[in-house]
């Protein structure tokens, strides 16, 4: 199981350590850093490293490394879900997840840490029990537990641990009942040069914003359940009833939770609610380039593009660019030659578009690789793939509760090559 | 107000500053400092000398405190043992807190605790909290039992927490359950034989209940717990499937990730007939297609193991290609996999797609992305025929960019087209000559030299090129060394008026100025081979070459079905089966899917050797499942030891001497050995004596290729084949047979002079064998051989030798001595001149053998077209010691019940069912059992041989 878990910063420092069985020299690390010095960069530095002793396994977030050391054979997928999970809570605990940060809290990540694994095994990961257990800060709190000596770990077995809902504290209680959902859909598409879909697919999550007294007992149901096909759902839902009626039926978490995630790859059904006309052309013989590029709506049923952002690595031999923008504002840096335009909102009668030229270095030879665009975009009050929540039904308690669904569509991995 | 002014006390007398803390009175003051403490051990620094005073602060109210003191516990107990046990007390008491949380947090720091005097306190307490009424307590004190025997597992055992631990599987709280099953796991681990996780129906049945309701990661571990159980039919597998499908709509991907593990498992027990079958293919591909919208970190792992399932069963995600298509800002090692994944499910459906994606990825900035991309367009070309032009074409128009890196890769891939499909794209040769300057790589020059010299014929000035490359031939890598002197030798076989020079020239090169020994020993080879026997030669040099084909990289197939088994493991990351990596002696017990149900199509099973497999190819190579010594030695040396006395004594012998070296003792018995001085026509001196081993193993590899080929598709005494021809052996020709008769095994040996010289002083010595056979005498030659003479001679052999497992199994080594030099050459012996006498088994026992072993060790195979009835093929089998003990007819067909003993002692169960075939041919279907299951499909062949002649 988990021996022991480094976190490192990006310039290569140990900053924490924590060790569920006995104690691993920090030496082991020496293997990681090789391995970082390999990569050319943080994010290439590979998953999974072997040592003579141990293996080395990593996530890369917040610009911080987390390191798991195990020394048997253990799932690695379980190892890497758990990291992601520790760097959730810390999320969730303290708003951020820096190194500042937890350093301040260091006392608190360690009692958290302790409480999340036991010998390796994984203990309490659900952030609503860890709560309950080790209360997170607060400058209220801290203030208090100055005065008065008390403290923030909890006495109580937490309610919920072994009940058969052990995603649900017991006793919980609002004035305001109310459930919000939101329908957040992502778009990873390749769009090739000619502007044809090479790949497209949807990453679909409903987060839930559940603040209910009691035991409610919630029902979701759609009104094109057939398009969720392949989805993962939170631990709460009753995987029967799905298969059965299409249903979601579940007792909420307290708080938020994501209640399922989807995924629609048929690609006919996803729309590209966008198009970027492009005209990138380097010539041999000068060491001027143009560019041009124009964003315009496709697909968007009626709805306005906002928050478009369009950025382009452009290769080694471009030195300058000088652009002018029909709106929004634009950034090159001739170091890490990324050019970045933030365009806002996409008006159809006017559509925004980029103009100007390239400089190259003189001399050399026009650049071997075409720079490949990244689109960011949002939709509000639409998901792309159509999917449209029926009704929320609450069994179980007696009050009536605000209930709120909110739809969103935004660029995921989305790339068009040029 | 945050806990980073735990780490500004950083002045000299700190620790004692702490120390006066520790001790105060006040509460709050004592709680502040052990923060302190936690804070600087968490950094790294040693707190160690605050052991007493912080352990004085346990006995405390305040759980906050408390937990941190424990903390501090866990961590320095190791270093201070002797003040460790001031703690005891206060677990002992914790243990009896009406708190649960306070019993379970007891317990969980006790087994932390790494001290071997103390763990005999935490003995009782541990007892109790094993049988606590409050579930969470139990299944933390089920973790500390795993915690406790990697302390001292004696302990463990002895205290029978193994047993508790074993009922706690079948605790009504689904969260106990798993964390029994977790820690019986990690137990196991360390102890492959203890038989602790002995799943029945009933154990599985309360498994698959908590399944459905305990946490994630408690599913993990009662999914990887499922992967090791073997259902005893098709029907229990699928309802285990059944009920395990939901658990791929799991949020959490580790959890998906063993449940696909233990579906890829059972469904090899499904029938591919059944409805249910194509359902679970459909349900499969879903999930697995969501684990690549994860982390880049998920995605890698999942990408690892989506490349076994791929192997194992392309059907699944043969329709998802684009969902492997690569995003420009996926990290590198995503790249890479998603193209390893890309080219395997690359077909003629896809391939348009495929291509163009892989020239857009030719053009990327990350380089060693772009040489990998350009490598993948080749193999497209070599998996997908129909491919190979276009392919060719891109690879051309990839050349034209001149890049240097795309175009050393581009020529390395395309010398791989020309070794698959030869004579069909040599047009583009002149294209590759233009870029002969720019390739500064030892890979891509070696590949252009290969192309030149292979293609010498059609390109007008190779013998310029090659030579241009001879100038600075010392400066050149091995690899390239090593082809351009083949590439020189090939040339001149074919054009050898204009080329002798620059022969002469690279053969004195490699063999007088390199320091090499490879490249030596190739000069030294061609050069002799042209000395000798140029036409010969020609034959050696210029043999047509088989064609390399996909299945290169794949990756074997029994291993591929060991990884399948460790889907989600750091074995199916590393694509190498555990034992090869995991750290100690531990003898990580094999893994192997479940066999089929019996309805399938045996046909389609991997163990079936074609019909008729053409003669002379090598069998398959044997499955490694554990090591086939333990096998013969341990498990049938048992109880019914019938072979002669001095064969199982020698049998061990052989296994101590399996310690030394290979072919020592070959080398040792011949002290004459072979001398520098036999070569006659390169340069003595540059032969030192002990460069002869090697050279001599490498001659004879060589020899391998033509030796033996008679001997697998012979009669009961198959006729003699040549063993080793005259022209390998100055002269001196063998060929052989071998044949079993009452009860005596002899080589049937037949020499012939067909040199110019007298020959005298024959020796003949054996390698270590996998059955130690070894000559009974020494090789009797009474009179010398006169030039032209042929004398027979029958060699008796015992199986006394010393034993060593060959590859494949019947292989044997062979020298032969005489007054000329020593000769080695490498043959097959039929099995059943290996079937002893007494190899008839009684009635009871065998059917008593048959079921004992387990049905892994089971081995179909199918003989077709057999010229007897059953009558027949029982008289015949049995003349060479295959004894019918029943015989019975189902539904019109005959089924014979047969057993044979080995010499070594092993037991061969047979079932042999006749099917009548065409008329007057019967089809025979051969189920083997046997412990050692490695040996059936030598039986195999030599049923087959035996029922053929």
């Amino acid at each position: 199981m988990i021996h022991s878990l480094f976190l490192i910063n990006s310039s290569g420092d140990i900053f924490l350590e924590k060790h569920w069985k006995s104690v691993v020299s920090r030496s082991v690390c020496d293997y990681f850093f090789e391995a970082q010095e390999r990569a050319t960069e943080a994010e290439n530095v590979p998953p999974v490293i072997p040592t003579p002793h141990h293996y080395l396994l990593s996530v890369y977030r917040h610009k911080i490394f987390f390191v798991a050391v195990i020394q048997t054979e253990v799932p690695p997928l379980f190892v890497i879900e758990f990291l992601h999970r520790v760097v959730d809570t810390f999320q969730d605990y303290f708003g951020v997840c820096s190194e500042p940060v937890i350093k301040d809290n260091v006392v608190v990540v360690y009692e958290v840490l302790e409480e999340m694994l036991d010998n390796g095994f994984p203990l309490a990961t659900e952030s609503n029990i860890l709560k309950e257990l080790i209360k997170p800060p607060t400058i209220l709190r801290t203030v208090v537990n100055t005065i008065t000596g008390s403290t923030n770990v909890g006495d109580q077995l937490p309610t919920g641990q072994l009940s058969v809902v052990p995603w649900r504290r017991t006793g919980v209680k609002y004035t305001n009942n109310e459930a919000y959902f939101d329908v957040i859909e992502e778009i990873d598409a390749i769009i090739d040069k000619s502007g044809s879909t090479i790949t497209a697919e949807i990453q679909g999550v409903i987060d839930s914003c559940v603040k209910l007294t009691g035991m409610p007992d919630l029902t979701l149901s759609f009104m094109n359940p057939r398009l969720l096909d392949d989805v993962s759902f939170h631990p709460c839902v009753r995987f029967k009833r799905w298969e059965s009626e299409r249903i979601l039926s579940f007792i909420p978490p307290d708080g938020n939770f994501r209640l399922l995630s989807y995924h629609v790859s048929a690609q006919n059904l996803v729309a590209i609610p966008v198009y970027v006309k492009h005209n990138i052309s380097f010539r041999d013989s000068s060491s001027l380039g143009r560019f041009e590029i124009t964003v315009g709506p496709k697909q968007t049923m009626g709805k306005t593009i906002e928050g478009v952002i369009v950025t382009s690595q452009m290769p080694k031999g471009v030195l300058n660019m000088s652009l002018t923008p029909s709106q929004g504002t634009h950034t090159f840096d001739p170091v890490t030659k990324m050019l970045s335009w933030d365009v806002g909102k996409i008006n159809p009668q006017k559509l925004p578009s980029l103009k100007g030229t390239v400089s190259l270095q003189a001399g050399a030879s026009k650049p071997d690789e075409n720079p490949t665009i990244n689109l960011q975009f949002k939709i509000q009050q639409l998901a792309i793939s159509g999917l449209k929540v029926n009704r929320l039904d609450m069994y179980g308690e007696k009050y009536k509760p605000f209930k709120g669904i909110k739809y969103m569509t935004k660029a995921g991995k989305f790339q068009v090559r040029t | 107000m945050t806990d980073s002014k735990y780490f500004t006390t950083t002045k000299k007398g700190e620790i004692f500053e702490l120390k006066a803390e520790l001790n105060s009175d006040k509460k709050e003051k004592k709680k502040e400092a052990v923060k302190k403490v936690i804070a600087s051990m968490t950094v790294g620094k040693d707190v160690s000398a605050l052991f007493p005073d912080v352990v004085n602060c346990m006995q405390t109210d305040n759980l906050e405190l408390k937990k941190l003191v424990y903390l501090y516990l866990m961590n320095y107990a190791k270093s201070q043992p002797d003040m460790a046990i001031m703690a005891v007390n206060t677990f002992v008491k914790d243990c009896e807190d009406p708190n649960p949380l306070i019993r379970a947090l007891a317990v969980r720091t006790m087994g932390c605790i790494r001290v071997d005097k103390i763990t005999e306190y935490l003995c009782e307490p541990l007892r109790k909290c094993l049988k606590d009424e409050d579930p969470y307590v139990r299944k933390t004190a089920a973790v500390c039992v795993a915690k406790l025997h990697d302390i001292n597992a004696q302990l463990v055992e002895d205290q029978g927490f193994l047993d508790t631990l074993k009922d706690l599987i079948s605790d009504s709280n689904p969260m106990v359950v798993a964390n029994a099953v977790a820690a019986l796991s990690e137990i196991a681990e360390s102890h492959p034989s203890s038989n602790l996780l002995d799943l029945n129906p009933q154990s599985i049945n309360k498994l698959l209940t908590a399944l459905n309701e305990c946490t994630e990661w408690g599913q993990i571990f009662i999914l990887d717990c499922l992967a090791n159980y073997t259902p005893k039919d098709d029907r229990e597998a699928q309802s285990i499937c059944e009920r395990v499908t939901p658990r791929l709509s799991h949020a959490n991907s580790a959890v998906v990730l063993s449940a696909v593990k233990v579906l890829m498992k059972f469904m090899e027990m499904l029938s591919k007939d059944l409805d249910y079958y194509g359902t679970l293919l459909k349900k499969l591909a879903p999930p697995l297609v969501t684990l690549l919208s994860a982390e880049p970190e998920l995605q890698y792992v999942a990408l690892r193991n989506i490349n076994l399932i791929v192997q194992k069963r392309p059907e699944i995600l043969k329709h998802e290609m684009k969902v492997f298509f690569v995003k420009y800002n996926d990290p590198i090692y995503v790249k890479l996999e998603k193209l390893d994944i890309m080219i395997r499910l690359a077909s003629q459906a896809n391939i348009a797609q495929v291509l163009a994606e892989l020239k857009e990825y030719a053009t990327e900035v990350d380089v060693d992305f772009v040489r990998k991309a350009v490598r993948a367009i080749g193999r497209c070309a070599i998996k997908v025929e129909q491919s190979a032009e276009r392919c060719v074409s891109t690879l051309l128009d990839l050349i034209q960019t001149k890049v240097n890196y795309v175009v050393q890769e581009a020529i390395v891939v395309i010398k791989d087209i020309f070794r698959k499909y030869p004579n069909k794209y040599e047009s583009v040769i002149a294209t590759l000559c233009e870029n002969l300057d720019s390739l500064d790589e030892p890979e891509a020059r070696a590949a252009m030299i290969w192309i030149v010299g292979e293609y010498a014929e059609r390109i007008d000035n190779a013998d310029e090129l090659l030579e241009s490359f001879l100038e600075g031939f010392h400066d050149e890598s091995t690899q390239v060394q090593l082809q351009l002197l083949t590439a020189i030798v090939k040339l001149f076989l074919k054009k050898p008026t204009e080329t002798q020079e620059l022969v002469q020239q690279v053969l004195s090169l490699a063999t007088q100025d390199s320091d090499n020994p490879d490249l030596r020993d190739r000069g030294y080879i061609y050069w002799r081979l042209l000395s000798t026997d140029p036409v010969a030669a020609k034959e050696v040099v210029l043999a047509e070459k088989p064609l390399i084909s996909e299945e290169t990289d794949l990756i074997e197939p029994t291993l591929l079905d060991e990884l399948i088994c460790y889907i989600g493991t750091l074995a199916s990351v590393y694509h190498k089966p555990p034992s090869t990596f995991v750290e100690g002696g531990r003898g990580v017990a094999h893994k192997s899917l479940p066999p089929r149900a019996a309805s399938s199509e045996s046909t389609e099973s991997p163990e079936t050797a074609p019909a008729g497999a053409p003669p002379g190819e090598q069998p398959d190579v044997i499955p490694t499942q554990g090591d086939l010594l333990g096998d013969l030695l341990n498990l049938d040396l048992g109880p019914p030891v019938s072979g002669p006395p001095l064969a199982t004594s020698s049998v061990q012998m052989g296994a101590v001497d399996l310690l030394g070296g290979g072919l020592d003792s070959l080398m040792g018995d011949e002290p004459e050995g072979i001398g520098g001085t036999n070569f006659v026509a390169p340069p003595a001196a540059a032969v030192p004596a002990n460069l002869g081993a090697p050279i001599s193993s490498g001659l004879s590899d060589l020899f391998d290729l033509t030796s033996g080929v008679g001997t697998l598709s012979g009669s009961y005494v198959a006729p003699k084949a040549v063993w080793l021809p005259a022209m390998k052996a100055k002269g001196l020709e063998i060929s052989g047979t071998f044949t079993r008769q009452v009860g005596s095994i002899s080589m049937d040996l037949q020499l012939t002079n067909k040199a110019l010289q007298v020959m005298t002083d024959f020796a003949i010595q054996f390698n270590r064998n996998s059955f130690g056979l070894a000559p009974a005498a020494p090789l009797q030659v009474h009179a010398p051989l006169s030039p032209n003479q042929t004398v027979e001679i029958s060699l008796p052999l015992n199986t006394v030798g010393s034993v060593m497992k060959m590859e494949p199994l019947n292989n044997l080594q062979v020298a032969v001595k005489n007054n000329i030099d020593v000769f080695y050459f490498s043959t097959l012996y039929p099995l059943h001149i290996l079937f002893v006498e007494d190899g008839k088994m009684d009635r009871q026992m065998f059917l008593a053998t048959w079921k004992d072993i387990p049905n892994e060790n089971e081995a179909q195979f199918q003989i077709r077209d057999c010229p007897l009835n059953a009558e027949a093929v029982s008289s015949k089998l049995q003349s060479s010691n295959i004894f019918t003990i029943a015989k019975r007819n189902v539904e019109g067909q005959d089924m014979l019940y047969q057993s044979l003993k080995l010499t070594n002692g092993i037991w061969v169960l047979a079932e042999l069912r006749i099917q009548p075939g065409s008329p007057s041919f019967t089809d025979l279907e051969l189920s083997l059992k046997c412990r050692a299951p490695e040996v059936s499909q030598y039986v195999y062949q030599a049923y087959e041989t035996l029922l053929k002649n």
